[in-house]
């Protein structure tokens, strides 16, 4: 379980490489792309700039021009492209430089991506991916700086994928390359940096297979991407009070592993979920109700979600802090479903 | 030489029998779309079948696609689809092509390299631009045929899709099937540009404007277009003007319009042109085409008969097709 404590610092006597989170995910595009020619990647400034971020960086020296696409400033339009290029057996990947971009492609993602498919009475597959940074950083006001996920997960004929430490990001982005649907792959800009053990040996994470990152009895977090740091920061300061939690992370959330939840609920009986998107109609909300439908029975109380506050968000540092979960806000959450209110 | 005679009798009957089947049948689909066999949207391609015809008669199928928007029952036909496959589909059966999962505006098939049917107006320009992509990225020798509404050609994902098929060279010629209205708005009363050619220019592809009534000078024009965009990857651009008889979709009287205007483009009617010039050059009797016409009608006919008798999709259909499994 050591491998994912959410730590930026060098653990004492690793085994495994320490790699950053943008690292792995270019470990993972490298070998998916050295593995199967059909893969090529395109998006704004991945080929010759490197990557907004640098995710990308090395990929156009090593693979050229034709697998590693500069495009236009135009997300419908090469968004379009990669669901075309899906649907007669190539396997894009598709880089948004961010999701708040996405939202100019998102016709070429609920239209088509999602459902030519099952329009088709299931003629054609659509593998690819569609992947960069999704959710808040800082000091970038709201149009850049908001989680988006809902509004992919709400969609039939996407999965939506969201890891939180470097070697999920690579186990489950190799996973959604070779994945034969329009994968939607949620990464962060906080998150780039973070660092992790990642082994040297190849390895694939199932989409759909929930994972316990910390054990415990009392209650249940529940969260994914991001804001799993917190919500192991918040975990690590319970159990200094004596309060033992378990935190699930989701990793994925379409599929979604409803079971590994009500497991964890079944045996704590209480239920905390974590998320920085907006809670109206949000994967909180509804992870929220499947839970009070199917594990009532095991909830001595309400369950909890700590979400962002219902606002665009705001640059002020102060304000835009207290928009988002913050530990103090899921230790309280803990304690109230506890009923150890201060 | 006449066009006709340039391409020979098999050539120019074949371009006639391929237009009257798309009269017949969507003059079929009307019906029953009256008799409320048919639901929900339904927009009749009578009109501009000399399009269709035309373009999609110059291609391989073999290597090259076609994908178009929601006035899709011609182009599906002219692929070569199985017109009960296509009648079953409008029924919402489970034998239709897309396993009445698509309806009026999603034909497909895979095998005839038909992608669509798409419902959003411009939504597939970009997705026909990564079809071409792929023929130049795997070095295949095939070429797109990416059909729109004049109502399509304003949107962002047309211009998006030019420059990047221009910036990459692909193997994509754009049909822009002019019929003059986005629904029922004038295109002119929207579009700030009347010549809608020229919109390629400023992607540097060239556009050429056909009539599109005159059968022969599309497929002359697309013999050669599909032949040099197979040899050397390029983009083209085409506007075909052309007019539709019937309404936007079936709950439309076509208010917006002069029934003088109407009778000028009935004058002009596809089928009846090239009818005359295969006439004039003897490949064609009268006797003839009505023996031809008879047996398109009971090909309509048969569609109809096999939609009818074709059974409902089971429920569990509902969950099938979301996924493609590993």
């Amino acid at each position: 379980m050591n491998r994912e404590k959410y730590t930026t610092e060098n653990k004492e006597e690793t085994k495994m490489p320490v790699i950053t989170f943008r690292e792995a995910l270019r470990q993972a595009m490298d070998e998916e792309m050295a593995r199967d020619d059909r893969v090529f990647l395109l998006g704004e400034e991945v080929a010759q700039y490197n990557g907004a971020y640098k995710v990308t960086q090395g990929l156009w020296e090593k693979y050229g021009d034709k697998r590693v696409v500069d495009t236009p400033i135009t997300e419908e339009g090469f968004t379009g492209l990669g669901v075309g290029a899906a649907m007669v057996g190539l396997r894009p990947i598709v880089e948004w430089m961010t999701f708040n971009f996405a939202l100019m492609a998102y016709d070429q993602v609920v239209s088509n991506a999602a459902k030519t498919r099952y329009m088709s009475g299931g003629q054609f597959k659509l593998p690819m991916v569609m992947r960069g940074p999704n959710g808040p950083a800082e000091y970038l006001a709201a149009q850049h700086s908001q989680a988006l996920q809902s509004i992919f997960a709400h969609i039939p004929g996407l999965k939506v994928v969201s890891p939180s430490t470097p070697y999920d990001a690579k186990g489950l982005l190799k996973t959604s390359i070779r994945d034969d649907n329009p994968v939607i792959f949620l990464e962060g800009e906080l998150m780039y940096a973070w660092k992790g053990e990642v082994p040297e040996e190849e390895y694939l994470i199932p989409l759909g297979k929930a994972d316990v990152k910390r054990e415990g009895s009392d209650l249940t977090i529940v969260s994914y991407g991001k804001p799993m740091r917190i919500s192991f920061e918040a975990a690590e300061k319970l159990a200094k009070e004596g309060i033992n939690a378990e935190v699930i992370d989701l990793r994925s959330i379409k599929p979604l592993d409803e079971e590994a939840v009500y497991a964890s609920v079944r045996k704590t009986h209480r239920c905390v979920i974590v998320e920085e998107s907006w809670p109206f109609a949000s994967v909180g909300s509804h992870l929220g109700w499947l839970i009070s439908k199917n594990a009532f029975d095991y909830l001595d109380a309400p369950v909890e979600m700590v979400a962002s506050e219902e606002v665009p968000m705001p640059y002020n540092h102060r304000l835009e802090l207290a928009v988002q979960p913050q530990v103090p806000k899921i230790v309280a959450a803990a304690k109230k479903v506890l009923y150890l209110d201060d | 030489m006449s066009l006709v005679k340039k391409y020979g009798k098999e050539t120019s009957l074949s371009l006639l029998q391929n237009m009257l089947l798309m009269r017949r049948f969507e003059e079929k689909a009307g019906q029953m779309y009256g008799l409320r066999k048919i639901g929900g949207f339904c927009h009749l391609y009578i009109g501009q079948e000399a399009v269709a015809a035309g373009t999609i008669g110059a291609l391989d199928l073999k290597s090259d696609y076609v994908i178009g928007a929601y006035r899709d029952h011609g182009h599906a036909l002219a692929v070569g689809m199985d017109p009960k496959e296509i009648m079953a589909e409008l029924y919402g059966k489970a034998s239709g092509c897309s396993k009445g999962k698509g309806g009026s505006m999603h034909m497909y098939s895979d095998e005839k390299h038909m992608l669509g049917g798409n419902g959003i107006v411009g939504s597939q320009i970009p997705v026909g631009t990564g079809v071409a992509w792929k023929i130049k990225y795997m070095e295949e020798k095939g070429v797109v045929l990416c059909y729109f509404g004049d109502g399509a050609i304003h949107q962002g994902a047309f211009h998006e899709s030019l420059n990047l098929a221009k910036i990459h060279d692909l193997p994509i010629i754009y049909i822009v099937e002019n019929n003059q209205y986005g629904m029922g708005t004038d295109f002119k009363r929207v579009s700030s540009v009347h010549d809608l050619a020229q919109m390629g220019y400023a992607y540097d592809i060239p556009g050429k404007q056909l009539n599109g009534m005159q059968v022969m000078e599309v497929y002359d024009e697309f013999v050669k277009a599909v032949k040099s965009v197979r040899e050397e990857p390029h983009p083209l651009f085409y506007e075909i003007k052309t007019y539709r008889y019937r309404g936007h979709s079936m709950s439309d009287p076509a208010k917006y319009r002069t029934p003088e205007e109407l009778e000028e483009y009935k004058q002009q009617d596809p089928i009846p042109i090239l009818l005359k010039q295969l006439q004039e050059e003897k490949f064609i009797t009268e006797k003839e085409y009505k023996k031809m016409d008879d047996e398109i009608k009971a090909i309509c006919d048969e569609s109809v008969d096999f939609a009818e008798k074709s059974p409902e999709p089971d429920l569990s259909a509902l969950y099938e097709d979301v996924f493609a499994e590993a």
